[in-house]
């Protein structure tokens, strides 16, 4: 009997947390393949046609998919590479820091748990087209970079400047704090050697301390890619996708598709090629640093 | 030596000095902002210092915007997801961590996986789960959803963290006669105090500023959460910038009291995966 007890008492403490992830994830990952395979209709007790691939199908001729999906790349090529760079460079400034590590790992974070939709909010207002927007006025005035005010979130050209910095501006100190955990358990001891033998600067970053960050340069760059992939808030808030779609990225498409023409079984379809893409694409990016890390440890 | 030490450490801090003015500069511009009258807001040259300052929108936000009542449903939904998610997450990590069962492997899998799946791509799905068990426009909606969408995380960091702790005192209390269920609550709980800390503060986090599931499901204002009071005060045509700011100032606020008080447990949480994976 105990012996019994003993053998369900795992399933039992599962069960309940299970259940929430049974309910609002694996059912919906399950009934978004059916609801992709019909014409879905969401007032109740509608027919819901059978229409077979016909929404996955759709997608290859869609061009606003392809553009949304191209603006997707190059937004995530963007932050994530500027994110990586100037958290990289940061968390070593910090590391060789003696005094106020704290302070400026507390300030660089800030922007990390402030809320997407009120920093969207402020970049849409610091982005703000009129003489005395803030951007303008530092770049007009203060820098004398460019000669007139330039109406940054309506310009084609412009339109994705105030989303691009947002998006590298929020995730440097996220970066930033990973680095930083990973160079302080780089061993002192290498660094130490490795000067007697009389190395610089530049030799102990490229040999030491740049081997030693490869995986994680690999797990940082796979999370901030997945993050870039699904960054909406900014879209909604500061451009709504335009002009003219120029802003219009993969989850944004995806999202109205869904809530503003009620067309759920195309959304669904375009969810699961666009989670397939990234779920790849992810996988890719960390054999690839697999492959460089192997060579490493050689 | 000790001169060189002191140009190298001064170099480093003006580098980041400089660095931290532009984290901290749009903040110091949205109160600013905030502190400001209408007709101030977009007067040329800009200043960082207002000239006439005012609390007026604040009092606004406050009183007439019902913003109270959108802070009351932010944190009923914060708290109540945040006690289930610690609850249900250090029960499976319990049972993870320390069991050997069938589909174990399947349920760990199944965790992991959906700490990684791209949040937003389940998300017409869930509207028709939410729609079908009739939670569109609830509380109880927002918090089932929240609740799943953040418990993987929190799973993988407790098991983590118990796998770590040797299970002397678990196995010495067994032989004493102590139930599964007496370990969990006596020493399990007590001993991942710093995991649940963390998980808590993360958790918290995400469902605070949480707002593309808030603003799918829900219709009537008096379900609303701060983020979308927030967005919703931007209007169509004319926003009225210094309410906006002084909304999301007081919005801030709780984030901004318990990332000061708990940034290691924040760190800590945030960096769990990234460095030992």
């Amino acid at each position: 009997m105990k012996q019994l007890k003993e053998k369900k008492f795992p399933y039992l403490f599962i069960l309940p947390g299970f259940l929430f992830l049974f309910v609002w994830l694996i059912l919906p990952m399950l009934s978004a393949l059916n609801i992709s395979l019909r014409n879905w209709n969401i007032m109740p007790n509608m027919p819901k046609p059978w229409a077979g691939l016909t929404n996955y199908s759709q997608i290859l001729s869609d061009s606003l998919f392809w553009l949304s999906l191209k603006n997707t790349f190059v937004y995530a090529l963007v932050t994530v590479i500027g994110q990586m760079i100037l958290g990289l460079l940061v968390a070593l400034l910090i590391d060789n820091l003696i005094f106020g590590k704290v302070f400026f790992r507390a300030v660089y974070y800030l922007p990390v748990v402030t809320s997407w939709v009120v920093v969207s909010l402020l970049f849409k207002f610091l982005f703000n087209s009129s003489p005395s927007g803030f951007i303008n006025y530092l770049l007009c005035n203060v820098f004398h970079i460019i000669d007139q005010p330039v109406s940054w979130l309506t310009e084609a050209n412009t339109s994705f400047a105030a989303i691009d910095t947002l998006g590298i501006w929020k995730g440097i100190g996220f970066a930033m704090i990973i680095f930083l955990a990973a160079l302080q358990s780089i061993p002192q001891d290498l660094y130490e050697s490795a000067e007697i033998d009389g190395g610089g600067t530049i030799a102990l970053f490229r040999y030491i301390t740049l081997p030693a960050l490869v995986p994680t340069i690999a797990t940082v760059s796979v999370m901030l890619l997945i993050g870039a992939f699904q960054t909406y808030v900014p879209v909604a808030m500061i451009t709504k996708g335009g002009p003219l779609h120029r802003t219009e990225m993969v989850v944004s498409y995806i999202y109205n598709t869904a809530f503003t023409n009620l067309n759920f079984g195309y959304s669904s379809a375009l969810s699961y090629v666009f989670a397939l893409i990234v779920f790849g694409l992810s996988r890719l990016q960390l054999r690839a640093f697999g492959g460089q890390k192997g060579i490493a440890e050689k | 030596m000790k001169r060189k030490r002191i140009i190298k450490q001064s170099i480093l801090t003006l580098l980041l000095l400089l660095g931290a003015a532009e984290m901290i500069l749009p903040f110091l511009y949205m109160i600013s902002t905030a502190l400001k009258g209408p007709v101030y807001v977009f007067e040329f040259p800009p200043k960082l210092i207002p000239s006439d300052p005012t609390l007026q929108n604040f009092r606004t936000a406050l009183t007439k915007n019902n913003f109270g009542h959108y802070f009351l449903n932010s944190l009923i939904i914060s708290v109540i997801t945040v006690v289930l998610i610690l609850l249900l997450g250090s029960m499976m990590a319990f049972s993870l961590a320390r069991f050997k069962f069938r589909g174990r492997n399947f349920i760990y899998g199944m965790v992991i996986f959906f700490m990684t799946m791209p949040s937003m791509s389940l998300i017409v799905p869930q509207f028709v789960m939410a729609d079908r068990l009739k939670l569109v426009d609830t509380l109880s909606g927002l918090i089932f959803m929240d609740v799943a969408m953040n418990l993987p995380f929190s799973v993988f960091l407790l098991q983590g963290f118990l796998a770590d702790i040797p299970r002397e005192i678990e196995e010495a209390a067994k032989i004493d006669g102590a139930s599964n269920t007496t370990v969990f609550l006596q020493i399990i709980l007590p001993i991942c105090k710093p995991a649940l800390a963390t998980s808590a503060i993360i958790s918290f986090l995400g469902v605070w500023d949480e707002y593309v599931w808030a603003t799918t499901i829900t219709n009537s204002p008096k379900n609303w959460t701060i983020p979308v009071a927030i967005a919703s005060f931007q209007g169509v045509h004319t926003t009225n910038w210094g309410l906006v700011f002084a909304a999301s100032l007081i919005a801030i606020i709780p984030v901004l009291i318990l990332f000061i008080s708990l940034q290691k447990y924040i760190i800590k949480g945030m960096t769990a995966g990234a460095v030992k994976g």
